[in-house]
């Protein structure tokens, strides 16, 4: 039955009828004769995976099609397993809806006019009265809030992504100094709950300059300062909770605090760290704390390749390359420093796969799929190895997350998020089919002018790293 | 043992990249025992001999010191190079933050500091806070990473301010850092004092608040400790003489209220920074064994920065007053000999009184002194070759050594400079080429990443 309705209706209203578990009967497919990058292990040129109700029940060279399974022929495709964004904000855009195409008068061009429109961020504010005058006021605080918990799932992103092989985002909340806890979402779903795949997997840190006017912290060792003293709060709270559970009786009765329940909540800590002084500093500030610690940006990374390795401290890399502002005065001078900095940041991948640094690539607001390969193209012309690319873009994200036991590589048993390319992705092979949850998407062909859609670039603004 | 055996060969391992280096034939102004025309050593990162005949060790780089001068490194009690913050100015006490956090070792002024002389700095926060940030006294070892370049077992410090500067961040008229509605306490110099009082109280408040748990628990009651507070833990340290303060001050009536508040509660004020009317009362802080660190004729930038004289530094000096010239200011870093010069000019110094005050009385001030500040056999070789005497203004520093290793050389920067400028060309180019293959890259939305350097003192905030 599955079958059948799958091959009249879109997946996605067959979805509609599934009730209970999420991707159970999705039905079955059979992906045959397809070149097979598994990552967890060797290419295989010609085999079969075959998915079933969400998760991928086999996959090698000599695999038996079972009767029931949708059989999609793969000859001269590759099949992947599904990309993930390791920082991302997708899911969390309440896109408003399409606006009507005749809106601006300009004729047709409705659904792409949609896309331009500046999504509204879903970020949570912290409201408080007046300026906050130290850490007991927890201002730029939201350690408590999940980004499970704020899912739209019409967020445009999703689609998009999707389309260009995506299947999960590690997504943040983002927007504060505490930013919230990142969850592990499917690009695919119907309903916020279902595509949770795990609710809380760490506590984003931003250390945004917020200037002078709003209050403390106001300077960037005022954050640092700041985020210190809440970890030293969060060690007591959890002291003084357990010694009062154990004698109730004559003691004073701890003040109950969601941020500090959030921070506790949290096994790992996401921490900034673009620059090499930045690295240093934030490997210095972990270990001091005795942070479970992730950094974020590295993009100078290939200067600190020892410190990291010896630290054994993952980092994740965005493929936001920094570029000359474009508003810059033109006859400033820049220094050698930045110059330098800008030049080799895509060598960043590259100098950490050699170096044995666990890493992975994240889309710090970059949206578009074509932009994201283009900047991984960047990386590989670096020098990362093509597989060291695709293992950054799937494995490695989950690895770092704890979640290789089910995402991140063409495995029995595992999630069957995969996507299907018309040749290798690093080399000019389209996107045909994406799998998540066992969910067959088919992305629609690329308009025709390739770049007529650059303009909707304005919405790569307000990712989680500002 | 083992340990100790290790960490001796590692030592020994360190300083064996760096052969001993033989200044012959230079005039060398020791500052703490007479000028000595003859050889200075530098070997194992210490000063290993000073005399009229010093024998070359082997494999002794050997230098011929005619017509040339060695002193010690200048020492900056007050700069705010290398730091990527200056103020946390949303608060009038600030003590939770510090410099320490926010190092950068890459900041081209620390290279640029060691061309005018500097080996050591004492890093401060900025003046917008009744009570600042943490300080750090950095060694301006060029090329090594923020750690290594922190001064080993140099005392650490915080910065408090008084006057116009935490008073102005208040005034809800405006001023620099000030939103009209954001007004923030203290708006006047007596809320500066209070300021200042109340956060000492909350500081004995919160040492007696550990004491109690501690006699509870020693008492074998069952107790909830307190929350460690990391802005009242930096107060605890100065009353009980753990930490140095370093107090911004400009006005004779200002620097009696933060002395006779210091008495009140039992701890010194280490340095008064700028303190420009301190000749005022030159006897109030010497009686305190309170140090003066000064400019030599950098005055009338704002109000209270009028009554000031050349004089200053020397009048202080004369009365007994530990006296030291600082910079305040990445550029003026680099001509701290040039202001020593000033006060033989203006108030007599003699020439070791003058370069005393960048070199021995900073060094004292800090509580380094048994390392450096001056030449003496087994401290710190951190010194300076001058082309000529050091207080002439046709004198340059060619050569910088700090702990025996050469950071700065004027004739290698020199030669290296067309090399660094064709580096940068061909980077600009090339980054100019892939611009164009990119279809000039105009409205890409991912170009909000500069990559540029954070700008390291934000907003016009006040630190002089």
């Amino acid at each position: 039955m599955n079958r059948k309705l799958s091959s009249i209706l879109p997946v996605a209203l067959a979805m509609a009828f599934v009730a209970g578990a999420y991707g159970a009967e999705t039905g079955a497919y059979a992906l045959k004769d397809a070149r097979i990058v598994r990552v967890s292990a060797p290419v295989i040129e010609h085999g079969t995976v075959v998915v079933r109700d969400g998760l991928i029940e086999a996959v090698g060279e000599n695999v038996t099609v079972p009767a029931d399974a949708w059989v999609i022929d793969c000859k001269g495709l590759t099949v992947y397993p599904g990309m993930i964004d390791a920082l991302s904000n997708w899911g969390l855009t309440n896109s408003p809806p399409p606006v009507a195409a005749a809106a601006g008068g300009r004729g047709g061009r409705g659904p792409v006019a949609a896309t331009v429109t500046a999504p509204v961020p879903a970020t949570v504010t912290v409201t408080t009265t007046g300026p906050a005058r130290g850490p007991e006021d927890r201002p730029s605080n939201v350690a408590y809030s999940k980004a499970a918990d704020q899912i739209f799932p019409n967020d445009r992103n999703i689609e998009s992504a999707r389309n260009g092989g995506y299947a999960v985002a590690i997504t943040f909340p983002g927007g504060n100094i505490f930013a919230g806890q990142g969850s592990a979402i499917s690009l695919a779903g119907e309903r916020a709950g279902e595509m949770v795949i795990v609710p809380s997997v760490g506590q984003m840190i931003t250390l945004t300059n917020r200037g002078f006017g709003a209050g403390y912290p106001g300077s960037l060792m005022g954050s640092i300062a700041y985020v210190r003293q809440i970890y030293l709060d969060a060690d007591h709270y959890k002291l003084a909770k357990s010694i009062y559970e154990k004698h109730p009786q004559g003691l004073p009765r701890p003040a109950y605090d969601r941020t500090l329940e959030g921070v506790l909540a949290s096994d790992r800590v996401l921490l900034p760290a673009e620059r090499s002084v930045e690295i240093e500093r934030m490997l210095a500030f972990a270990r001091e704390m005795k942070m479970n610690a992730i950094l974020y940006g590295g993009h100078e990374a290939w200067r600190d390749i020892d410190v990291l390795k010896a630290s054994n401290t993952p980092v994740l890399v965005s493929l936001k390359y920094p570029v000359k502002a474009p508003d810059s005065d033109p006859t400033l001078e820049e220094p050698l420093r930045t110059l330098e900095l800008r030049d080799k940041a895509p060598s960043a991948a590259g100098a950490l796969a050699k170096g044995g640094v666990k890493f992975a690539f994240y889309s710090d607001g970059v949206s578009t799929p074509r932009d994201l390969m283009r900047a991984v193209k960047k990386a590989i012309d670096a020098g990362l190895s093509q597989t060291d690319a695709i293992r950054a873009l799937t494995l490695s994200p989950a690895e770092i997350y704890g979640l290789s036991d089910r995402l991140g590589s063409v495995d029995k048993g595992k999630i069957a998020d995969l996507f299907v390319a018309d040749g290798d992705i690093f080399s000019g092979g389209k996107v045909k089919y994406v799998f998540v949850d066992g969910v067959k998407f088919e992305p629609p062909d690329e308009p025709a002018g390739g770049r007529g859609g650059r303009g909707g670039q304005g919405s790569a603004q307000g990712g989680p790293v500002q | 043992m083992r340990r100790l055996a290790i960490f001796v060969l590692m030592s020994v391992a360190a300083f064996a990249a760096d052969p001993p280096v033989l200044i012959q034939n230079a005039t060398i102004l020791t500052i703490t025992n007479g000028t000595v025309k003859g050889s200075i050593l530098l070997q194992n990162g210490k000063i290993a001999a000073i005399g009229d005949r010093v024998m070359a060790p082997p494999g002794a780089t050997v230098i011929d010191g005619a017509g040339k001068y060695v002193m010690p490194g200048i020492i900056d009690c007050h700069s705010h190079i290398m730091a990527e913050a200056i103020n946390e100015g949303s608060v009038s006490v600030s003590s939770m933050v510090g410099i320490p956090d926010v190092l950068n070792p890459e900041d081209i002024a620390i290279y640029r500091a060691l061309a005018g002389g500097v080996t050591t700095a004492n890093i401060l926060h900025g003046s917008a806070n009744s009570i600042g940030g943490k300080t750090i006294v950095m060694k301006m070892r060029w090329g090594k990473d923020a750690e290594e370049m922190k001064f080993e077992g140099a005392m650490p410090g915080i910065k408090f301010a008084l006057g116009e500067n935490p008073k102005r961040a208040g005034n809800p008229a405006g001023g620099r850092g000030a939103a009209p509605t954001n007004a923030r306490y203290p708006a006047t110099r007596m809320g500066v004092e209070d300021v200042i009082r109340e956060a000492f109280n909350d500081a004995v408040a919160y040492k007696a608040s550990w004491d109690l748990y501690r006699a509870k628990t020693a008492r074998g009651e069952v107790a909830i400790p307190p929350a460690r507070d990391l802005k009242l833990e930096p107060l605890v340290e100065v009353l009980e003489g753990k930490r140095l303060v370093h107090a911004h001050c400009y006005r004779q009536d200002e620097i009696l209220m933060l002395l006779h508040v210091a008495d009140d509660y039992g701890f010194k004020i280490r340095t008064l920074q700028h303190v420009l009317e301190g000749y005022k009362v030159a006897k109030e802080i010497q009686e305190r064994g309170t140090g003066a660190s000064t400019f030599a004729d950098w005055w009338a930038y704002k109000i209270e920065a009028n009554d000031a004289i050349p004089y200053n530094a020397a009048i202080l000096t004369r009365k007994g007053v530990l006296t030291s010239l600082n910079s305040d200011d990445a550029e003026l870093m680099r001509h701290l000999d040039k202001e020593a010069a000033k006060t033989v000019k203006y108030g007599g110094l003699t020439e070791t009184e003058a370069l005393s005050l960048i070199t021995i009385n900073p060094a004292k001030q800090l509580m380094i002194d048994k390392r450096v500040g001056s030449l003496e056999v087994g401290k710190d070789a951190d010194v300076l070759l001058y082309d000529g005497h050091p207080l002439s203004n046709f004198s340059k520093v060619t050569k910088v050594w700090i702990d025996g290793h050469e950071y700065f050389d004027l004739d290698q920067d020199v030669e290296a400079r067309p090399k660094k400028e064709l580096e940068k060309k061909a980077l600009i180019q090339k980054a100019a080429a892939e611009n164009r293959s990119f279809g000039g890259g105009g409205g890409r939305g991912a170009a909000n990443n500069t990559g540029g350097e954070p700008n390291a003192a934000p907003q016009g905030v006040p630190q002089q």
